[in-house]
């Protein structure tokens, strides 16, 4: 029974040491990273998402984009990442310190959607993207999201949101709109872009090849905003 | 022996809940798997598009087959091992059972819409508490029979369930709690991810692994563990190290460079345990002469669960290695079904084999079932890792090398398809597991055939000295 104790604590000890060092280090050394402002345009970055972001965000976890789809875009071999405009530079830890819950994604079985807002068509392909993947992207093997659509009886105008009624084949008389969780998602993918380029940062990351140095520095300048959360 | 005799409900309800989860989540990852290659398939129902079944799958899988399972497991090596008779099994099956509760509650609300996304804590965090609270319960009376056991000795295989028992809840309220009840900010999180689900995977898998693996070599081999010696250096150096090593999963992501240099360290410090490990069970297997792995059927489980386990883990080393860009692929994700399934299952289907056979007093109703179950897994797990293995090492050259999208989810397709085989060969193999367990617990027309067939005697032997006669 001694040694279960001598056990029992040793395993203690080295799981504790390991949360303290790798978890409790992390929060220190960068947990309090704060938003940057530029001064010359009066705005701190990054900037906070919209309303229908945050709660399209949420949709993005129930259905678990995340599963096949990653937010990193990474630099500097052997990502291909920015030839394939993917972002216009790789990821840093400051983009995500807004963010309620941060879903990097582990397999990319489709494309990397942090910048998707700035590479995205207009809002019309989305939801057809959406509601029939194949056929926007012949060969694509996303699930099509047709419960995030309604179809319903156009009373006076076509919705403005409404899907093109042929492509759709919608039945006579009706049409084809996006539900408010579809309209969220959408309000959130189109929310995602990542192009400020922090001073801090950039300087780390010039030239190419650099090693990978995400803001581990505690931002200290007096131009850092506290984190409003 | 009376302490078999003591554990034999709990035991057999926990394994009972697992086995009838492992069904559930095979059928989940079918579902998943068919949908990666052919997306129009049960396309249009929300709760089983692939971002809620493939959780589901895996939640399934984890919590409801290998907690269960584990603890089934811990149970029964413990009770025997220390010798205990403890009362009080009633309370195990209470906490069984709302453990059992808590984990379809959970699934069922992946699917209804309330995962949260985090990999491996995609439950709705409102049912953590409970389970956590069941768990507690169940490990809590693991830890007692040790203490109101009557062998003097603490064995290896013990060492390695303490550990299990202990680190799963502290890793899981941790993760929790930083994740959920007080988030921390920014890609802290996906660290905290990191260091729980890899130390799920290297605290509570493996461990119950090696514990059933200590435990039977021996005994079915009738020699001890080789150099068990070098045992307890093994022990200490992978305990201090595999905590720290989950930071090494998030090389390349934009977390601070320091966290992935000591993933990587600790991940690489890892081989040297390792290397203790296979000393330990491959010479004690070589010592045995292979051609005893014909005779036992929980022999030749238990030994294969060694060889993958300890391939699988090298897997982890050997990605950082090669830094191929893998890390975002499906290689990474075939690196943890490698441990969950080839390390951990065959372990317990061994263990499974060899202890439920003892705890009912009868023998197993049909050889052709468990051959049916061994080739089922093997080729499964064969096939399904392979493929998912080589479809990633492509998929990371295509997406490094700038292919074109289109063509990167091209070229995956077959692997995909391959994987999906091997899926099935798993459903068919837990099919006839679960049927042969039903067989052999519930119909008493089995009875009298196990008259005719008693256990072989020299497999009832209680001591379980042999593992650390050395």
């Amino acid at each position: 029974m001694n040694r279960a104790i001598v056990i029992f604590l040793g395993a203690f000890a080295a799981l504790t040491l390991s949360w303290a060092g790798l978890l409790l280090g992390s929060v220190r050394s960068y947990g309090a990273l704060g938003a940057y402002f530029d001064d010359t345009e009066s705005k701190a970055y990054p900037a906070q998402a919209p309303g229908l972001a945050t709660r399209g965000a949420q949709v993005y976890a129930d259905l678990g984009c995340a599963y096949c789809h990653t937010q990193q875009v990474r630099g500097g071999e052997p990502s291909a990442d920015l030839a394939r405009k993917w972002g216009g530079r790789e990821s840093y830890a400051r983009d995500y310190i807004r963010e309620e819950r941060v879903l990097l994604g582990s397999v990319r079985v489709g494309p990397d959607l942090r910048n998707f807002g700035s590479r995205a068509p207009a809002a019309a392909e989305l939801y057809l993207h959406l509601y029939s993947p194949a056929a926007v992207v012949p060969g694509s093997t996303m699930p099509a999201h047709r419960f995030l659509f309604e179809t319903r009886q156009i009373t006076g105008q076509p919705s403005p949101l409404a899907l093109d009624r042929v492509k759709v084949a919608a039945p006579a008389g009706s049409e084809v709109v996006p539900t408010s969780r579809g309209e969220a998602l959408v309000g959130y993918l189109l929310s995602l872009r990542d192009g400020y380029n922090y001073p801090e940062e950039e300087g780390k990351n010039m030239p190419p090849p650099a090693p990978k140095m995400e803001g581990e520095k505690k931002a200290e300048t007096p131009k850092t905003e506290a984190p409003k959360k | 022996g009376p302490a078999d005799a003591a554990v034999r409900w709990p035991v057999l309800f926990l394994l009972a809940g697992s086995i009838l989860w492992l069904l559930a989540g095979s059928v989940l990852a079918v579902i998943a798997a068919i949908k990666l290659h052919t997306p129009g398939f049960l396309a249009d129902c929300e709760f089983l598009t692939f971002g809620r079944v493939y959780p589901a799958a895996l939640n399934a899988f984890v919590y409801g087959w290998g907690v269960n399972a584990g603890l089934a497991v811990a149970l029964w090596l413990m009770a025997r091992l220390a010798r205990a008779t403890l009362p009080g099994g009633g309370l195990l099956i209470v906490a069984g059972a709302f453990w059992n509760l808590g984990v379809k509650l959970g699934v069922l609300g992946i699917l209804a819409g309330w995962s949260t996304s985090v990999p491996w804590l995609e439950m709705p965090h409102q049912i953590v508490p409970l389970l956590l609270v069941a768990y507690a319960l169940a490990a809590a009376w693991v830890v007692g029979a040790l203490r109101h056991g009557s062998s003097p000795r603490l064995y290896a295989s013990q060492w390695w369930l303490l550990v299990a028992l202990f680190s799963l809840p502290w890793l899981w309220a941790t993760a929790e709690a930083m994740l959920f009840f007080g988030p921390v900010r920014g890609t802290v999180q996906v660290l905290v991810g990191a260091w729980f689900v890899h130390g799920f995977l290297l605290l509570w898998f493996v461990p119950l692994a090696l514990a059933v693996i200590y435990y039977l070599l021996p005994k079915l081999l009738g020699r001890p563990i080789r150099a068990y010696h070098l045992t307890p250096f093994g022990f200490w150096a992978y305990v201090v190290c595999a905590g720290w090593a989950g930071a090494a999963r998030l090389t390349g992501a934009p977390v601070p460079a320091w966290t992935q240099a000591v993933g990587t360290v600790a991940s690489l410090l890892l081989l040297v345990p390792l290397g203790v490990i296979a000393v330990n069970v491959f010479g004690t297997l070589l010592d045995g002469g292979l051609a005893v792995l014909a005779r036992s059927n929980a022999l030749r489980f238990v030994g294969l669960a060694a060889l993958f386990l300890v391939l699988a883990l090298l897997r982890f080393a050997g990605m950082l290695v090669l830094r191929d860009g893998a890390e975002l692929s499906w290689f990474a994700t075939a690196s943890d079904y490698a441990v969950l399934y080839g390390g951990f299952s065959f372990a317990v289907f061994g263990a499974a084999y060899y202890l439920l056979p003892r705890l009912v007093r009868r023998a197993w109703p049909f050889a052709s079932l468990i051959h049916m179950h061994f080739l089922c897994s093997v080729l499964g797990f064969v096939i399904g890792v392979v493929a998912l293995s080589l479809g990633g090492l492509r998929q990371a050259a295509d997406l490094g090398g700038g292919v074109k999208f289109d063509e990167v989810t091209a070229h995956l397709l077959p692997y995909l398809q391959l994987a999906t085989v091997g899926g099935i060969l798993l459903l068919v193999g837990h099919l006839a597991f679960a049927f042969h367990f039903v067989k052999l617990v519930f119909c008493p027309c089995v009875r009298a055939r196990a008259a005719a067939a008693p256990v072989p005697a020299e497999l009832l032997r209680t001591a379980p000295d042999l593992e650390a006669a050395s």
